[in-house]
Parts: C-alpha cells; structure tokens; sequence
C-alpha cells in the first residue's frame, strides 16, 4: 500500500470506449483457460465424450449391423459418419448446459463488472469444448476401425470428416449456448437440448438408409440439417469427395453462428 | 472536482415492490460512504446499479463524470466491485483467480502474476496462494474478493456488506484494509447493516429504507438524531407502558421514546447521565422497574427514530432476492 496515490482524473481519461479485437481475442484465450483448468480438475467432464463414441459404436454395429446391412462390415461405412454426427452435436448440448450451471455462479458477478467483452465468458468455452469435439470425433473413428471398419476416403479423407463434424458441433454449441443464456436452469437447459437433439439425430439418415423410410419421414429426413452433415461426412470418409453435401453443411454451420452468437450474446448481457 | 458517485432519481422494481424508490446520492473522491439500513432495504440493488450490473429504471448516474448508463464499458474501468457473495472462482485457486482477472482487465500474462503475488502479499493470503478457493474461510474468501477488486487499481470501490457473517476479529482486519484503501486515494462507498460498521468506517452515511432515502450525514450527525446512549427498560406492569411513555416525554422534552413490545420502552438520551432522571422520574411516578441498560445506540434506534418503525423483519422484495445473481434473475422475472 504504498505506491503513489490514485488520480481519479487521470484514470477517466485513461478509459477506453470499447475492447479491441485483439483485447476480445485475449479475453476469449483466458475464459478458456479457465474452461481447460476446470476439465482437467473435473475428469468426468470427459466422460461424455469418451464412453458414448465407444459405447455406441460397438452396441450400433452388433445390433443393426445385421438387420439393415446384412453384416456388420457392410454397415460400417454407412453407420460411423452417423455415430460421428450424434457424437459431436450431444457434446455441443454439454455446452449449454454446463455454461447455465456457469452462469449460477458468484464469479459470474464479476465477469459482468469487469470491462471484458461480454462473448468472452461464451466463446471461452467453446474455444475449450474444440478439445471435447477433437476426443469424441477421433475417438469414433478409432473405435470404428477396430470393428473393423476400413474408411474409404483414407486418412485425408477421415480428418475432413472429422474436422467438418467439429465446426458443426461447435456451429450448433452457439444454440444451446444461447438456450444456455435465457433457460431458467441447467436441468431446463438439458431437457430442451434433449427434446431438440433426439428427433434431430435419429429422424436422419444417420444410421437406416433414408429409402427404407416411409415417405413423409423421408421428406423430414432429407431437409433435416443432420442428414446433411453425415452424408458429408460420408462422402468425406469413405470417398475423399468434396461433395455439395460438404458445402451446404459448412454454410448451415456458418448460418447458425451468424444467428446464434450474436443472439447469445444480447441475452447474457440482458440477463445477468 | 467532479464527485466520484452522482445519482440522481435512481429507481429500480421488480414485479410490485419499489426496491429502490428515487435515490439521490453523492460521492466526493477520497471519501468513505457508508450506505446503511436493514435487509431488503434496497442497498445491494442501488450499488448493482451503479455498477451497470442492473439497468436503471429511472433516474441517472454518474461515475466521475462518467454516465453509468451510456457509457457502461468506460464505468466499468473505473470501478473494482466486492459483492456480498465472494465473487471469485471456487474451483481455482488464489493466484490463478487473480491472474485471469488481471488477463481479463488487459494486463499481460507476467505483470498479472506479479500483480496477483504483490495483492495476495498485501493481504495476507500468501500461504493459501496455490490453494482452491473452495478449501478457503469465509474471511479469506472476502479478502481475495477484495483483492480481485484492486487489480487495475480503479478509484472506486463498491463494497457490499464486507464483513457480514465475519467474526469480529476478522471484521476488525477488514476494516482496517478498508482503511488502507483509502489512503492509497480511492473512493470507497460501502453498504453495511450494522451502524457500528458505519460509525467506524465512514465519512458519511446515508441511511436507506424501503428504496429511499431516509437521512444523511457524518456519523456523528446521525448518532446525535438519536442519542449518544440508548436506554433500554423493562417494567413490571406492562399495563403502566403508556403511563410510561407520557412521564419520559415530559422530563426529556422532544427525545424520541418507542415502545417495541408491551412493557418495553426505548428511549434515545444525548447522554448516559440522563438516565437517572428517566429512572428517577418513574420511581416518582411509582412505575416499577424490572431491568435496565443503557447502550451505545444501534441500527435499530436509528431506525426507530429515523423512520418511527423498526427494522423488523426482512422484506419480500428484500436484499436477499437481489444479492445473489440466481435469486436476482429471479425477482427480475
């Protein structure tokens, strides 16, 4: 306490209007420093991420490996991009979830009265969860090829795949973000996220070939954003073509951050 | 020189209740301000607005001349707030706390761990550094909490309630911090229920109830409005209360007396002598007596003298469903 006395003059004018892009940056890199700091310190934020690759795909592939493909090896190919879509986008619900049981906290408070960029508390974590993403997509491919599963599109073509199902999960983290920022609670936040991801994964072409479906389901399934996603991912996968699925999937990603972010954004300054 | 806090008007409600109902309030630099009065009397939402942590409904603010409500990002670089729930990270710790605040703040990455070292120094939390906040004590927990306010050594301080739910030896640490604060030449405007904290602390004192504004001064103002000592009695006869009451008015002309249950009587006295006329009067008068005390004045007596009611309970609308950010969002609905 003996540093020369305090100019409260000195200190307005020192003051600035707004954060620099580069201040925002930095202040994103700190809130997912904390975000790392925390998975490490809480190992069963993994455990999403790790147990559901391997555990759906051996349950998939043994169970409808038979019934829609005739054998398991057949199905791989169409199923693994499937399981590799329903991977990344559970993990883009933890998202949501974990930043409304964030936003409970006291330290929030001090967020808020900080002069930081009010998307730095959101895009912190999702900055982290990219670490989520790379272990849950990696990892279904791993477990795909120890069933036996030989990927057409070689190794190019399997991290496309993967780093497509990436953006994805993190384009979509920006939705449950924002369900993140208005839902009363975590436990709503999961229910929702839920309500919108079930019919989302399985009304797709994620694990059935979409003409086995009645008509009016094919229909949903067809304009359905996750179809999309695992047909690119196939093409990706299996054929190493960069296909128009591939397009339309990158512009629904970009389109949902464009909306969502922002979206995020005014709520969590209107809501804290 | 432009003052370190203007408010003017300031109003905030949620759903029914007027949770602050037209404040005015002034702050001059170097100064400690000490807001006082009871739960749910509108403190916290009063300084959460001034800190642009809760929009305002009415009314404007100012923080060295700066608009709190148009100019928010700059308001924020002038303030370091301390809330009455430690608002730090419980699952990091010390150091790393105050690193990630300072990186927050703009500071770089080697100057904030030399700027967490030098605070976590300064208050006594250098044992405890590389500990997590959630192994921390209460007062530790207040301690870094104010710690993290003083990062960027802003000129304003907010502090709400910092030593309730302290133990005394504790309090006694924390004011004396708060003491520091000040000779470093900032602005410090605390809320307190307790007017000893405010007594001992600040300059001035503005007391709130129900949202308004009831009284303000220095201390010394305040505690004269009521007394220098308080007079507590208990009679024998509840019945004789008001008879009581009647005798004390009489030999203390205008002082105010209050009867906060059958048979008790409060009475403010500029001085503790003047309690033996008080009980010599009522032995004249043949009121017996069950006990006595004669005591400093509390918040209580202000109040009673003040607004002519007690601080009673907390209020529906109180500072409890404003002070945590869950519970606020909450009344906000």
């Amino acid at each position: 306490m003996t540093t020369t006395t305090l100019d409260p003059m000195e200190a307005v004018a020192r003051t600035r209007p707004r954060n620099t892009l580069g201040e925002t940056i930095a202040q994103t890199l700190a809130m997912a420093w904390r975000a790392t700091k925390k998975m490490r310190r809480n190992p069963e934020q993994f455990i999403d991420v790790t147990v559901q690759p391997i555990l759906f795909t051996v349950m998939f592939a043994y169970i409808f490996g038979g019934a829609i493909s005739g054998d398991v090896e057949s199905y791989l190919p169409l199923m693994i991009p499937g399981i590799l879509a329903q991977t990344v986008l559970t993990t883009s619900m933890a998202t949501g979830v974990q930043l409304r049981e964030d936003m409970d906290k006291g330290v929030f408070d001090r967020f808020k009265s900080l002069s930081m960029a009010r998307i730095a508390p959101l895009a912190g974590p999702m900055v982290a969860d990219l670490l989520r993403y790379t272990i849950a997509s990696t990892l279904t491919f791993l477990m795909g090829i120890a069933v036996g599963y030989r990927p057409g599109g070689g190794v190019v073509g399997v991290l496309g795949a993967i780093l497509l199902s990436i953006f994805v999960g993190w384009s979509l983290a920006w939705v449950f973000t924002w369900l993140g920022t208005v839902a009363r609670s975590a436990q709503s936040v999961q229910g929702l996220s839920m309500m919108i991801l079930f019919p989302l994964t399985f009304l797709s072409n994620a694990f059935v070939p979409v003409d086995t479906l009645p008509g009016w389901l094919a229909g949903f399934v067809k304009v359905n954003p996750v179809s999309h996603l695992v047909s690119a991912a196939r093409d990706l996968a299996n054929h190493a073509e960069l296909t128009a699925e591939v397009g339309w999937t990158l512009i629904a990603g970009v389109a949902v951050i464009v909306v969502f972010a922002p979206l995020s954004v005014w709520s969590y300054k209107r809501h804290l | 020189m432009t003052t370190a806090v203007t408010a003017s008007g300031l109003v905030k409600t949620f759903g029914d209740v007027r949770a602050v109902d037209g404040i005015d309030l002034e702050v001059r630099p170097g100064e400690i301000f000490g807001v006082l009065g009871p739960n749910g009397a509108g403190k916290t939402t009063m300084l959460r607005m001034l800190a642009t942590l809760l929009p305002t409904e009415a009314g404007e603010a100012r923080i060295f001349g700066v608009d709190v409500r148009h100019e928010p990002h700059r308001v924020r670089q002038l303030l370091g707030v301390t809330g009455q729930y430690a608002s730090v990270d419980e699952g990091l710790t010390a150091t790393e706390n105050l690193w990630l605040f300072g990186r927050l703040q703009g500071i770089g990455s080697r100057e904030s761990k030399a700027t967490a070292q030098r605070l976590l120094a300064q208050f006594g939390l250098e044992d405890a550094a590389r500990k997590r906040v959630s192994q921390f004590s209460g007062g530790m927990r207040r301690r870094l909490d104010l710690a993290a306010s003083l990062i960027t050594r802003p000129p304003l301080i907010f502090l709400d309630e910092p030593t309730t739910g302290l133990d005394p030896r504790t309090r006694a640490q924390m004011w004396d911090t708060v003491r520091g604060l000040v000779t470093d030449g900032c602005t410090v405007l605390l809320t307190t229920q307790y007017l000893d904290e405010a007594d001992q602390l600040a300059d001035r004192i503005a007391v709130i109830d129900h949202g308004r504004k009831v009284a303000e001064g220095t201390p010394d103002e305040l505690k004269a409005s009521v007394g220098d000592s308080t007079l507590q009695l208990r009679l024998t006869d509840g019945a004789d209360g008001e008879l009581a009451v009647d005798v004390v008015r009489k030999l203390l002309d205008g002082t105010p007396v209050a009867t906060p249950q059958p048979g008790r009587i409060t009475v403010a006295l500029d001085s503790a002598d003047r309690a033996a006329d008080v009980l010599i009067g009522l032995r004249q008068a043949g009121i017996g007596i069950a006990s006595v005390s004669v005591d400093k004045p509390t918040l209580d007596e202000v109040f009673i003298a003040l607004t002519g009611h007690d601080t009673g309970e907390p209020e529906p609308a109180s500072d409890e469903h404003t002070s945590t950010p869950d519970a606020q969002r909450e009344a906000a609905r």
